[in-house]
């Protein structure tokens, strides 16, 4: 099958977004959730069954059990801390209650992630975040689902906040009193315990709290500087011992006869691995301690094995402890321990209320939860339950009842294990068939790719993939049935959640077919490629790369590696302004070498002696003498200037725009102009930068796409005044800032006409009998397009940006007035150039590879509210429109260089898209390896949100270059 | 000849290196405190001043200089001044550059230009000794094909090196390891020392091994 360069780029790509949505959906899992928004009320609880009539119960809410809650969270405290012979040692007096007094001590297992936020949102709500939710939530880190504070905060209990200020900003305004610790610097661990412990006292003597909530930093900042061994820990562990001796002194002292018992909990959030870090689900990372300690336990007689319990169980636990409704999406079961003094009707009735709600959630969230045993045991210890109670109404007190009443608990606890753990499979974990299924799939089209290199980017730009040969084959029945096979085995066996599995069979079977073939295509074209390779080594010794080129190679080589490490990605800004720095000196080398060998004319005596393997450039080979006449001495000075412009432009706009996470907090540019007393200097920025874009963009359009251009400026100028960012030039009567909808409306006019007209002249030179004409409408339309997309992202940018917009501009304008024309770049070079600067531009506007720094706000302009859809594109186009930009203008210059660059349009095409994928396969499968990393969530899973999207505006951008370019090969 | 010529590059080379060597150690014995990251300002002068003392001297006793036309006592001193202006353009030049690579402008501006002090005594002094102060010969060595005597390839290697040891030296500042020697800018001088080091190893390896190559045009 011959496919022309483009198509071949184009159908990669496509196929590429296609495996990379299939990856996403099996990296992120779908949450469980329940379909209600509410929050769970005291009026959700199921009444007790068989009460007869309601005014027996009249209360719905089961029993306070606790007066007062005091929960000491201890960063990464590790269940060895407390019950291993280090224990014994550092914590003698958390020892002692453990092993003689009245407590419950458990293990409780964290799951992955390990770390601090999913951790405080599982314990207080008692679901498993996934990492989807982690970084949906990263633009509100507000807490909105229902959890155990809120409850407790809309039941009217006071709670006290001292610690990790991750707490404050999940739960803002839900603590009468508060003292957030940054865990920012991890190698201080004293002043951040201290901070907690110094409002300890005051607090404790004081009784206008119901609630107290320590979190303690220092164990897990002492675990990632010298890990779980040090000889710190030992002192850190004591410290905790005397805090939490302080407390349970404090608590014992203020009951008395009469009132409720108090509750103190000890537990970690996470463990801490042998390294001392924390993140994956190693055993020592996931197996953490809890401590519940209270008079109305039952005093202990000797060390009991701590049992297994779930992170999560606290959350309901908790609640119902405290008389509040179990927050909706909680998975957890109550740990039965804690309530087994209560009497026989209690238990049923706490026991009856956690399944009610979990059997909720099942039906919520499994559409056949019937089938599930959970859901039918639930059912039945139900009904036991609603007997039992009859029994007991009926004043029974026999040992039938007592006997029964145990049967119905251990029905209830059964029912509660199996609908828990049905709901927890459906969550926290990856479904690793299909991430590996679009792994294999990306990686195929990545060597497809490759291998069709040298056919891509030679002259004819057509690319033979044996398809139907491969069609034919035996490797291809036999690999079908192969890859049936495994699939029909891993769908019977998965334990886990498993999305392919859930696809019709059809769809499954094509995926299945489309992938061997694929293979065998694959195999085929390297065996092509294999006896050529062989035959011609002269051939391959005569390719040499010019400096330029080695350039290029190396810096795709080293950013595409560099995601392998989390800092660099966070600060991948550096890496590409490094790369376009260095790119613009090898762009001023090359220039200052043509210029000034030409004059003294050493050019034809080449072949002597090459010292660097470089033997023959591209560019001096080229150089025909008719351009040497043309050359006037002003033109030198132009083209050695273009590159030092460029990189003080670009020496500017990183000025503008402080991104990253290191260096993020430096004052900026950016910041100076928006702070409000430079009003005036942001105006006439703006203005300054609008009349540039006027000036550089308008010269290729028509004029009416001119006077078209023009207003909308004007246009985009007096948005920004409605909007209140720049003064008004004129005397302004309302002083009110407006939302500027007519204005942006205004502007969105003039976009649609000029790209109108620009569709308009593309269409009209399709129709054109006179080649020449044909190509120059073509042209013109295309960089009227190009002008429209200009005007609409200088209406989406904000003020402080527009230089941003004008820079880019100026940038492309001489870069290929002086630079790519007259040096004979070729098409490839071209492209990865033109890669590069959109990059940087990515990040020159202020993006970076936080979800946090996209600017939501674009999607509201010219909209009276919020609409999903423009919402949506105004914001991706904002956010990309760097790289965008870029890509039009390679689209137009490509297209516009056709007499000198053959198939220039076919190679651009082909190299974007290479470009693209080789990054992104490569992050896809580090991110597979890294699944368990602990900065997985933070840094590197919005990483691979932000590469799907590249790689999908990379796709839209393919197929402009395709349409342009088919309609060139349908010409003659 | 050839062998002559690169056995006594060799010698040259290992003195420079065994120059920058003292240079790191000896201070230690006068400064107090002295170390290479905690006292860098004081380490990067002393590595900067052997290098061009003994760079001078080496090239001097050696007679690498190109011949001069005139001897006059004037134009030697011309031509002196006329190199230590060039030595403080290229110092400028390369602040110029690293702070277009993002150095800041005025924060931390000694420690900036003292490492474009570095880089020009790896770069600019060799090119001064070899070349004298002679854009066009300068211009003639760094174009391709351009080298004309062992020299020419041995300080278009090192020169090569060292930019390349800079450049390569900056990949490490945006990691969060938090190490002495990601502060600004002692990753950038150790790797244009490391760079010039193994440029000084390399020259006189690479030439041997490609001396069939290596044909050289008189001029």
């Amino acid at each position: 099958m011959k496919l022309s360069s483009s198509v071949f780029a184009l159908l990669c790509l496509i196929l590429e977004i296609v495996s990379i949505a299939l990856f996403l959906r099996g990296f992120f899992p779908v949450p469980v959730k329940s379909s209600f928004s509410a929050k769970s009320k005291v009026t959700d609880i199921p009444a007790e069954p068989q009460t007869g009539n309601n005014a027996v119960n009249s209360s719905r809410a089961p029993a306070l059990l606790f007066k007062r809650v005091v929960i000491v969270l201890i960063d990464a405290l590790r269940e060895d801390f407390v019950f291993s012979s280090d224990g014994r040692r550092f914590m003698p007096y958390t020892r002692h209650v453990v092993e003689k007094g009245s407590s419950h001590s458990f293990i409780a297992k964290a799951r992955p992630p390990t770390v601090t936020m999913p951790r405080i949102k599982a314990l207080t709500t008692g679901s498993i975040p996934g990492f989807i939710d982690v970084v949906m939530n990263l633009n509100s880190p507000v807490l909105l689902e229902d959890n155990l504070i809120w409850q407790a905060k809309s039941a009217g209990k006071r709670i006290i906040f001292y610690g990790d200020d991750t707490w404050v900003r999940l739960f803002p305004k839900h603590f009468m009193e508060q003292d957030g610790t940054t865990s920012f610097f991890v190698s201080d661990y004293t002043e951040v315990d201290n901070n907690v412990t110094r409002h300890l006292d005051s607090t404790l003597k004081r009784d206008d709290w119901d609630i107290l909530i320590l979190h303690y930093l220092g164990l897990d900042h002492i675990g990632h500087i010298s890990g779980p061994h040090s000889s710190l820990i030992g002192p850190k562990l004591m410290e905790m011992d005397d805090i939490i001796k302080k407390i349970h002194a404090s608590l014992i002292s203020k009951e008395s006869e009469g009132t409720l018992p108090n509750l103190l909990v000890v537990c970690g959030d996470h463990g801490m691995s042998e390294t001392g870090s924390h993140g994956g689900s190693s055993e020592q990372e996931i197996n953490t301690a809890l401590v519940l300690i209270s008079p109305a336990f039952r005093r202990k007689v000797g060390l009991e094995r701590p049992a297994v319990v779930e992170q999560v169980d606290l959350a309901p636990t908790l609640a119902l402890g405290l008389g509040l409704p179990i927050s909706q999406n909680s998975v957890g079961r109550l740990i039965p321990a804690v309530f087994e003094e209560l009497s026989m009707r209690e238990q049923l009735r706490m026991l009856q209320i956690n399944g009610h709600q979990l059997s909720q959630l099942l039906q919520d969230s499994n559409p056949v939860f019937h089938k599930e045993d959970g859901y039918e045991q639930f059912r039945v210890a139900e009904k036991a339950h609603g007997s039992w109670m009859k029994l007991y109404v009926d004043g029974n007190k026999s040992e039938v009842l007592s006997n029964m009443g145990k049967k119905v608990r251990k029905q209830y606890l059964d029912a509660l294990k199996a609908m828990s753990s049905a709901l927890s499979k459906q969550m926290g974990k990856y479904d690793l068939y299909s991430m590996i299924i679009a792994m294999t799939f990306i990686l195929q089209v990545l060597f497809l790719l490759l291998l069709a290199m040298p056919e891509a980017l030679s002259r004819d730009a057509v690319v033979d993939v044996p398809l139907a040969s491969s069609l034919l084959s035996l490797p291809f029945y036999l690999l079908c049935l192969f890859g049936s096979a495994l699939h029909v085995l891993v769908c019977t066996s998965a334990g886990g959640p498993c999305y392919l599995c859930s696809l019709p069979w059809v769809l499954v079977f094509s995926v299945i077919l489309l992938s061997s073939a694929f293979t065998c295509a694959l195999v085929g074209m390297a065996a092509r490629r294999l006896p050529t390779s062989n035959k011609t080594p002269t051939k391959s010794s005569g390719w040499a790369l010019s400096e330029l080129d080695a350039l290029l190679l190396t810096g795709t080589v080293f950013h595409t590696l560099s995601l392998g490490s989390s800092s660099f990605i966070e600060e991948e800004h550096q890496t590409w302004y490094f790369l376009l720095n260095t790119l613009c000196l090898a762009v001023f080398q090359d220039v200052c070498r043509r210029y000034f060998r030409e004059q003294r004319q050493r050019g034809e005596e080449e072949d002597e002696g090459p010292l660097l393997p470089s033997a023959s450039d591209a560019g001096l080979s080229f150089s025909p003498a008719m351009e040497l006449g043309v050359s006037a001495g002003s033109e030198k000075w132009l083209a050695l200037g273009t590159p030092l412009l460029t990189l003080t432009c670009c020496r500017l706009l990183r000025a503008l725009n402080q991104t990253g996470v290191q260096w993020a907090h430096l004052p900026d540019f950016g910041h100076w102009l928006n702070s409000g007393d430079h009003k005036v200097f942001l105006s006439v920025l703006a203005a300054v930068s609008l009349l540039l874009i006027l000036v550089l963009v308008q010269r290729h359009c028509s004029l009416v796409s001119k006077i078209a251009l023009a207003l909308g400026l004007l246009g985009v100028y007096s948005y920004r005044a409605a909007v209140g960012n720049v003064l008004f030039p004129w005397p302004h009567s309302s002083r009110q800032v407006s939302k500027g909808t007519v204005e942006a409306r205004f502007v969105y006019v003039f976009v649609l006409g000029i790209l109108f007209t620009g569709v308009k002249d593309l269409l009209r030179s399709q129709v054109m009998s006179s080649a020449v004409d044909s190509g120059r409408l073509k042209s013109r339309g295309l960089w009227e397009v190009y002008s429209g997309v200009v005007l609409l992202v200088a209406l989406l940018f904000r003020a402080h940006n527009l230089p941003t917009l004008a820079c880019c501009l100026l940038v492309q304008t001489i870069m290929a007035q002086f630079i790519w024309k007259k040096l004979h770049y070729d098409a490839a070079q071209t492209t990865i150039m033109h890669y590069w600067f959109g990059q940087a531009f990515f990040y020159f506007q202020g993006n970076s590879n936080n979800i946090g720094t996209v600017d939501i706000s674009v999607g509201f302009v010219g909209l009276e509210s919020y609409v999903e859809a423009p919402a949506i594109i105004l914001t991706a186009l904002s956010t990309y429109a760097g790289p965008l930009l870029w890509a039009c203008h390679l689209l137009c210059y490509l297209s516009s260089q056709t007499d000198r660059v053959v198939n220039g349009l076919g190679h651009g095409s082909y190299c974007f898209a290479l470009l693209r994928s080789i990054p992104a396969v490569f992050y896809v499968v580090l991110v597979t390896a890294l699944r368990y990393h602990l900065f997985i969530w933070s840094v590197f899973s919005p990483k691979l949100l932000y590469e799907a999207m590249h790689t999908l505006i990379t796709t839209v951008v393919c197929l402009f270059f395709t349409f342009m370019d088919q309609d060139r090969s349908t010409r003659p | 000849m050839w062998d002559v010529e690169i056995r006594g590059m060799a010698s040259a080379h290992a003195i420079i290196a065994s120059s920058i060597f003292m240079a790191t150690v000896m201070p230690a014995a006068l400064v107090n405190k002295f170390s290479v990251y905690g006292t860098h300002m004081v380490w990067l002068y002393c590595v900067a001043g052997s290098i061009t003392v003994v760079n001078i001297a080496v090239f001097w006793l050696l007679g690498i200089s190109p011949p001069t036309k005139k001897n006059t006592l004037s134009y030697k001193i011309s031509r002196f001044f006329r190199s230590c202006l060039y030595f403080l353009l290229s110092c400028l030049f390369f602040h110029t550059v690293v702070v277009l690579y993002g150095a800041p402008l005025l924060e931390s501006a000694l420690e900036t230009f003292s490492l474009a002090v570095l880089l020009s005594t790896l770069t600019t002094l060799r090119c001064l000794c070899i070349l004298g102060p002679n854009v066009q010969a300068w211009i003639r060595v760094f174009s391709r094909d351009g080298a004309m005597s062992v020299w020419d390839t041995s300080l278009q290697i090192t020169t090569g090196c060292s930019v390349i040891g800079a450049w390569l030296g900056a990949f490490p500042i945006p990691l969060d390891w938090d190490r002495p020697w990601q502060v600004w800018p002692i990753s950038c001088t150790l790797g244009a020392t490391i760079g010039f080091l193994t440029g000084l190893l390399a020259a006189p390896v690479w030439i041997h091994w490609h001396r069939k190559q290596l044909t050289y045009k008189l001029k």
